[in-house]
């Protein structure tokens, strides 16, 4: 056998090593979908499937206040939902990392502190990305068309964008609680209810009165709004609470109270783990 | 013989009702291979992760080269290196992938990552499975490649968390022969271990943990001569059973146990007893007894612990308890 060469640990890194450490985390996932196929159709079948049940089905059924195609109203809240979607899929990640050791190799390793939960959520921000041009492709193919130009449009994908970069930190700090892949797996659908209470799939005004509140107060809600009022389809009119009111405000102000919450809490929670 | 690059002084750390270090104090020269002796639960994994800056203890200090664990973590995470009990690595991924990935995340470059990946793969004969997806690797190429992560880098200290527990006899011999051939290169490796024979293999000083102190520590020799030999001897006939007691107590001066269901007749030489296989063949030939097999073998962690705890380990103690209820009940 020949005599392994020599290479020295790296010296202490400062913040471009949070970044280039992060990066290789992006990378990792990226390899992830490589070697899994099945995950990518997976990402392609799904918002097909969601389309087909909910703007053919269902929506055949569902008159929007206003008038105008079902599916213009619904792509929106498909938007949202692909976005708040992130929670259970960083989750799982990281509880699977938690669950194999890996995230305590990194750990002890010398690198920056952050790096992984900030890699974590912006490989999970990137495919979410990937998933959200899907569900675009695919609205646009349904009849869902942006009716206010790109400028606005650009703005309400990065609101949906913003949305689920802060839903990532609330399943990153999620998954290191849980340290268990299985029970992440079977928490993971939890959360779909969650968003379904919202203004996705109807207006809210025809709910019952305790309903439409936690409805319109629902982050999901006002995402959803935000996007139809810059994408300009139909649904806007009958706002009924603050946040329907004033939706961009209200997403960005809910991304903003997620992220100030859950990124402390996430970094903390990754450093003290098992101390 | 270096400085102690590894010092614990009165290491304690409590999770609930369970104290799982009481006070542990330890001790690892530079060079050499320290290791920590026990059965499951006796604070050896919780040994390791507060030295390896993975666990803050509740009282005492530990410091490697110097650097303490609590206050100086990042100092400490330069000059370790960390094999955990687990196979800490993606599934998802190739083993290649694994090692160019955490090589990244040790700031070589990416050519550096690639063409260090390849030299391990190379070096521990994982070149063939190198581009397999690590969740097709059977328990001993995953245990290994969890090894060879740890050497990316050319840490000063290495922490080896039972390399080899549930591990088949032939891959244990490889991850033994890798430990051997870091320790050539010069690293400084902490191995805990619930096998006795595999700290005695590797080992230069052996330090015997129970609830979380340790209750025994030297050199590997010095052990055994302390605790001395077991000596079995399987007859193939009645008859020769009484013989072959006789012929072993007179040999170790210790009265032998006799087994007649398997007709084996089993005594613990004291380690001030030195006793050759031939030395032992040779008696009992000329007392004419018939014997099928003739062992003599180190202590186990059971009979090891009877000694110096007078009582069995924790699990050997339970498994008694629960054949003994079982069999009044019956």
């Amino acid at each position: 056998m020949t005599t392994l060469d020599t290479i020295a640990p790296p010296a202490a890194g400062g913040w471009r090593w949070t970044l280039l450490d992060g990066w290789t985390v992006v990378r990792r996932n990226l390899l992830h979908l490589r070697h899994n196929p099945g995950e990518i159709v997976a990402m392609l079948v799904f918002p097909i499937v969601m389309i087909i049940i909910f703007g053919y089905i269902f929506g055949s059924a569902i008159p929007i206040p206003g008038g105008g195609n079902y599916r213009e109203f619904l792509l929106p809240g498909m938007f949202a939902m692909s976005g708040a979607a992130a929670v259970a899929v960083t989750m799982q990640k990281v509880a699977a990392d938690n669950g194999t050791g890996v995230m305590e190799r990194f750990r002890a390793m010398p690198m920056a502190r952050s790096a992984v939960p900030f890699g974590q959520t912006g490989a999970d921000l990137f495919t979410g990305a990937l998933g959200l041009i899907v569900m675009v492709a695919c609205g646009l193919a349904t009849g869902w068309r942006i009716h206010h130009g790109l400028p606005s449009a650009l703005a309400a994908f990065g609101l949906v964008l913003l949305f689920g970069y802060a839903l990532n930190w609330v399943g990153v700090f999620c998954g290191l609680m849980i340290r268990n892949e299985e029970t992440a797996e079977r928490l993971g659908p939890l959360f779909l209810p969650v968003t379904m209470i919202s203004n996705t799939f109807v207006p809210t005004g025809g709910m019952p009165v305790w309903l439409r509140t936690i409805a319109d107060w629902n982050p999901v809600s006002a995402v959803v709004a935000a996007c139809r009022q810059l994408f300009g389809n139909p649904g806007v009119t009958a706002a009924t609470s603050w946040p329907l009111e004033h939706p961009i405000m209200a997403t960005v102000g809910w991304s903003a109270v997620l992220l100030l919450i859950f990124v402390p809490l996430a970094v903390y929670r990754y450093q003290t783990a098992g101390r | 013989m270096g400085e102690p690059i590894v010092v614990a002084e009165g290491l304690r750390k409590r999770f609930g009702a369970t104290e799982a270090l009481a006070g542990l104090d330890l001790q690892v020269a530079e060079g050499t291979v320290c290791g920590l002796l026990g059965p499951n639960g006796a604070g050896k994994t919780t040994a390791v992760r507060v030295l390896a800056t993975l666990l803050a203890p509740d009282a005492g200090r530990a410091a490697i080269a110097g650097h303490d664990v609590v206050a100086d973590a990042d100092r400490v995470r330069h000059l370790i290196g960390l094999a955990g009990q687990h196979a800490a690595l993606d599934e998802k991924i190739t083993g290649r992938e694994n090692l160019e990935m955490f090589g990244r995340l040790y700031h070589l470059s990416g050519r550096a990552a690639r063409s260090r990946a390849g030299e391990l793969l190379d070096r521990f004969d994982l070149n063939a499975a190198g581009d397999r997806l690590v969740k097709t690797y059977s328990g001993g190429m995953r245990r290994r490649l969890d090894l060879i992560t740890s050497l990316i880098v050319t840490p000063p200290v290495l922490f080896l968390d039972e390399p080899t527990t549930g591990l088949d006899p032939r891959s244990r011999n490889e991850i033994w022969a890798t430990i051997r051939a870091l320790v050539a290169d010069g690293a400084t490796v902490l191995l805990t271990t619930q096998y006795l024979d595999e700290a005695d293999q590797l080992a230069d000083d052996i330090a015997v943990v129970d609830h979380g102190r340790v209750i025994a520590s030297g050199q590997p020799a010095d052990l055994k001569a302390d605790l001395g030999s077991r000596i079995d001897v399987v007859v193939s006939d009645d008859r020769s059973l009484p013989m072959a007691a006789e012929v072993l107590g007179r040999l170790t001066g210790v009265p032998a146990d006799t087994d007649p269901t398997q007709r084996i007749v089993r005594v613990a030489a004291p380690g001030s007893v030195r006793l050759t296989l031939p030395t032992i063949v040779r008696e009992l030939d000329t007392a004419g007894v018939l014997a099928d097999d003739v062992a003599v073998r180190l202590p186990t962690l059971d009979e090891v612990f009877l000694q110096l705890t007078g009582r069995p380990t924790e699990e050997t103690a339970e498994t008694a308890e629960t054949e003994l209820t079982g069999s009044v009940r019956s």
